[in-house]
């Protein structure tokens, strides 16, 4: 286990090379540059490439860039005159994960039991209406379901409050209803993914030997269900973990657009933009170290619910 | 599925077994497999299997329902000029933000706005029919290049030495870890600042590329960004495939009569390992119009003023609170059209699943 991890963080080195250092090339080769669209004359362009080090070679700057990370500096923004990246990135970082994980947690709460239900009562009219609300939930996307949710909660019915977030200090009712909305929107279609597999699983699992032995044994169905079938019927809803995190932090992006969040989103899309060369990078490591991440947790949990894989190391 | 299948396609399996024993006696194998589900194997016994699927869609009157409605989207979306009543960037000021059904007043006096206009005073019917070409168009590019690149590239690693298969997944692996957002946002705006650019400063290629993509109203840089980005998947799925039916025995008799590498992955390996990839792309098709629905959305898909479902949402939020109506039907397309390709593909694997048969 220690060992397969260790390897796992091993492999994680190339791919943060090759990332960053794609992005810095793609990133510097897009036309123009950060101080562009200034009416600026050319000679303070110039001085403030120079300060900013823009002028140096390619490589150089992107030494440079490591050198800076590895003492946990992402560097000045260059939108906003030299201001860290940090201070932007951190507060927007934390309004995303809050979202991120309610949302995974609704998709959690809705996804699971409903794909159990479907699974047990297949074929019937509880499976019936939790796979076709599951085809729908997959169907409308964010852009679709965010509008409508806002027009008919927030705007039509009033019950809810759009446009705005709230932190945990304002009280808790405050802070749940400005993050409803959108956390619905970022977790409905993870939910309806969540269910389909959960029910395609345990339909797999539900027809094994194993347990059968369980019902011969006389557990009651509850027993046989949670500790038997649930159990080998995760494995493969573990395994999606990694790319629903990276769902989420995909969606944030449009979901925080329509809500007007203050999350990380929006820095990402108006850094090209601006050709803010640290901030993009800065957004690119968070992004990547988050799927590195969850796929990290993704191996140990592995190892928690499948004591096969205990063995095998 | 259909429950009265294992009935109804018992004749086919049998016919379908005995001509499979013919034909891998040809072969030299000399076990008779089952049934044809283990089969699944050799050009005759494949066909059967998907002329089954056929028969068993066109059973199901959802799929047909859905085929319906897609035929009528690529018929709309061919020749958009006979349906739509206005071209799409007329506009008409005095009949901004129309509800629909209402009556034009401006310079358009007389015309219907069926869908109302949007906030320019655009006829939202005629938007959403030119718009479900670049939908429909990014469904079949992305899913064709991404297809092509994908399955090419996995069947040449599944069937290489396992050595230049490992370094070709390795490849596979970085690009996966990329964030395949953060991929698609920087070769957007890298391939919209290349378009912007003066045409005098391009080298060849790239002032051809750069025609190719005016032409289509900004459409091929988002079909390039999308397959370059959604290959992996079917790479993954074809190696996965391929790595199984090499060590098959039809494979490896092929390889004793002597058949050169070409026609083993061309003729035997193709035809069998292409089966789920199929299934895999047309699910993946909502995904490819959702991300062009997004990029649209947060303005950097198509240009102005070509219209697509995706940016004709984004306009329709702007307008939300004065006019809900303007964001309902693009909004009602794009849901459909995913809904219908989900609805497909899932019929498409039920087919194909040898073991949902029973």
């Amino acid at each position: 286990m220690f060992q397969l991890l260790i390897r796992r963080l091993f492999w994680s080195i190339p791919v943060f090379f090759l990332v960053t250092g794609i992005t810095f090339v793609t990133m510097h080769a897009l036309p123009g540059g950060p101080f562009d669209s200034d009416k600026t004359p050319p000679a303070l362009v110039q001085q403030m490439e120079n300060t900013f080090g823009l002028n140096k070679p390619l490589a150089q700057q992107y030494l440079i860039w490591l050198g800076n990370v590895a003492q946990l500096k992402f560097g000045p923004s260059l939108a906003a005159r030299g201001k860290p990246v940090e201070s932007f990135l951190l507060p927007g970082l934390a309004v995303s994960a809050q979202l991120g994980l309610m949302a995974l947690f609704f998709a959690l709460a809705v996804g699971l039991p409903s794909g159990i239900v479907a699974a047990l009562r297949r074929g019937r009219w509880q499976d019936r209406a939790a796979m076709g609300a599951s085809i729908i939930g997959v169907s409308v996307p964010a852009i679709v379901l965010g509008p409508v949710l806002y027009w008919l909660f927030g705007l039509y019915l009033g019950w809810l409050p759009v446009a705005k977030w709230s932190s945990l200090e304002d009280g808790l009712w405050p802070y749940l209803s400005h993050a409803i909305l959108p956390a619905v929107t970022l977790g409905a279609g993870l939910a309806a993914i969540v269910a389909r597999l959960t029910r395609a699983s345990l339909l797999q699992v539900l027809h094994a030997d194993y347990i059968r032995t369980a019902h011969a044994k006389g557990l009651t169905q509850g027993s046989v269900i949670v500790r038997h079938a649930l159990r080998n019927a995760l494995i493969p809803l573990v395994t999606i973990l990694g790319p629903l995190a990276a769902a989420v932090l995909t969606g944030s992006l449009i979901v925080e657009q329509i809500f007007a969040i203050p999350g990380m989103g929006r820095y990402f899309v108006s850094s090209i933009n601006n050709r803010d060369y640290p901030m993009v990078m800065a957004v690119v490591v968070i992004y990547a170290l988050i799927i590195v991440f969850f796929n990290l947790i993704v191996d140990i949990l592995y190892v928690f619910i499948d004591p096969r894989l205990r063995q095998a190391n | 599925m259909s429950s009265s299948t294992p009935v109804s396609g018992k004749p086919t399996e049998t016919a379908a077994r005995s001509s499979g024993a013919a034909q891998a006696g040809d072969a030299g194998a000399h076990a008779v497999p089952a049934n044809v589900e283990e089969l699944g194997l050799g050009g005759r016994q494949s066909r059967t299997l998907w002329q089954d699927a056929v028969r068993r869609l066109r059973k199901d009157p959802v799929v047909v329902a859905c085929l319906l409605y897609l035929t009528l989207l690529i018929v709309v979306a061919a020749m958009p000029q006979v349906f739509a009543p206005l071209p799409y960037d007329q506009a008409s000021f005095s009949d901004k933000l129309a509800p629909p059904g209402s009556i034009a007043t401006g310079k358009l006096e007389g015309h219907r706005y069926i869908l109302g206009a949007d906030r320019l005073g655009r006829d939202i019917l005629s938007r959403l029919i030119f718009g479900t070409r670049v939908s429909i168009l990014v469904a079949f590019m992305g899913a064709g290049i991404s297809f092509l690149i994908g399955v090419s590239y996995g069947l040449v690693s599944g069937y290489s030495s396992p050595r230049v298969d490992n370094v070709m997944m390795r490849i596979v692996d970085v690009v996966y870890a990329y964030p395949a957002l953060i991929l698609i946002i920087l070769l957007q705006v890298f391939l919209t600042a290349l378009g912007q650019r003066d045409d005098s400063n391009l080298a060849g290629w790239q002032r051809a590329i750069v025609m190719l993509d005016r032409n289509s109203g900004g459409l091929f840089f988002i079909f390039v960004a999308i397959g370059a980005v959604n290959w992996l998947n079917m790479a993954r799925l074809m190696r996965g495939q391929v790595l199984y039916y090499r060590q098959q025995e039809f494979v490896q008799a092929a390889r004793a009569l002597g058949a050169p590498h070409r026609r083993i992955m061309g003729r035997h390996l193709l035809p069998n390992a292409i089966g789920p990839c199929i299934v895999a792309e047309t699910l993946a098709i909502p995904s490819y119009i959702y991300t062009e629905a997004f990029l649209s959305f947060i303005g950097l898909g198509v240009q102005p003023p070509t219209p697509s479902w995706g940016s004709m949402i984004s306009d329709g939020y702007a307008a939300l609170r004065s006019a809900p109506h303007v964001i309902f039907f693009p909004a009602l397309a794009l849901s459909l059209t995913m809904l219908a390709f989900n609805f497909l593909g899932d019929a498409l694997r039920d087919a194909l699943d040898p073991n949902l048969r029973n």
